[in-house]
């Protein structure tokens, strides 16, 4: 299984994503934001944390018309897995690649720090083999309390689409939403980095059950 | 001609800037403020040959793309000579 690793000006965590990918054992490959060919080659697109463009205007907001979002959009609608984490998943939900919005946290500050997430459910390809209920990794964001109307939070509950919650809500997110698919279930975004949760030098190894889920449940 | 672009928070959406600001001048003794809210100003400068008209089209459009993000802010603007 071959994963694209998108690159935009800004982004740092594009290189844990690689190393995190490739010792799973996925072959990884890195594709810079203005690349305008078809990612059909590839079999997962994994949009990871930064500061795309330094976070101007909002985050998000202006990578979204990066070239490579074109190609990223359509391999979405073939139903190809995609992962973003952090800043990719405000990438997403900015694109409407995702519901919901993700707006500064409540108390204002960057949090960066290890939580404890809940998987909420285990029907989705990324959660389906994780054999721990409570997972925990870090997160580091000034823009993670997700939003969303009712409708849509109704939606995402009768979907099952809430595939993590925190245990303790650091940032103010609705639900105690951490991480969530669409409809179809091949996107995944999330504020905190499994990528960087997958060595145990680094305090944690939970972040590679979502990856192995991943490799494991692939058709 | 430019456009003052004003974009803030939709009602209900959480605004701790405002939240803080207000707290932090009502703490320096500055009274009667009900609330704050904290959004953007943005200016933009159009080509020396647009119109009004066609100068109104592109604050709007510039607003729905990219500008504001309709799920948790609202935008109005002046067009200025």
């Amino acid at each position: 299984m071959k994963f694209a690793v998108i690159v935009f000006p800004g982004s740092n965590c594009d290189y844990d994503a690689y190393y995190a990918l490739k010792n799973i054992g996925f072959d990884v490959e890195f594709v810079w934001h203005r690349n305008t060919s078809s990612l059909s080659n590839f079999d997962g697109i994994f949009i990871p944390g930064g500061f795309s463009y330094g976070d101007y205007l909002r985050t998000g907001a202006i990578a979204k018309f990066s070239p490579v979002m074109k190609s990223i959009k359509e391999e979405s609608k073939k139903g190809k897995i995609i992962i973003g984490v952090c800043n990719g998943f405000q990438i997403l939900v900015e694109s409407e690649l995702l519901p919901g919005s993700l707006i500064n946290n409540k108390n204002i500050k960057f949090l960066s720090k290890q939580v404890k997430l809940r998987v909420k459910t285990f029907n989705s390809i990324f959660t389906k083999s994780i054999e721990k209920e409570y997972l925990k990794m870090p997160i580091a964001h000034k823009q993670g309390n997700f939003i969303a109307d009712s409708d849509t939070l109704q939606t995402l509950k009768d979907n099952d689409q809430i595939l993590f919650e925190y245990d303790i809500n650091p940032n103010g997110s609705m639900l105690n939403i951490a991480g969530i698919t669409n409809k179809k279930r091949n996107i995944l975004g999330m504020m905190p980095h499994p990528e960087r949760a997958s060595n145990s030098l680094l305090g944690s190894e939970d972040g590679k059950y979502i990856f192995e889920s991943l490799i494991k449940n692939y058709v | 001609m430019k456009a003052k672009i004003y974009i803030k928070y939709k009602e209900g959406i959480l605004d701790p800037q405002g939240t803080v600001t207000n707290k932090a001048l009502k703490s320096i003794d500055i009274k009667g403020i009900e609330s704050i809210g904290i959004g953007k100003y943005i200016e933009m400068e159009f080509d020396k040959n647009i119109s009004k008209d066609d100068a109104k089209k592109i604050a709007e459009e510039s607003c729905k793309k990219m500008l504001a993000n309709p799920n948790t802010e609202t935008y109005s603007y002046i067009i200025e000579d």
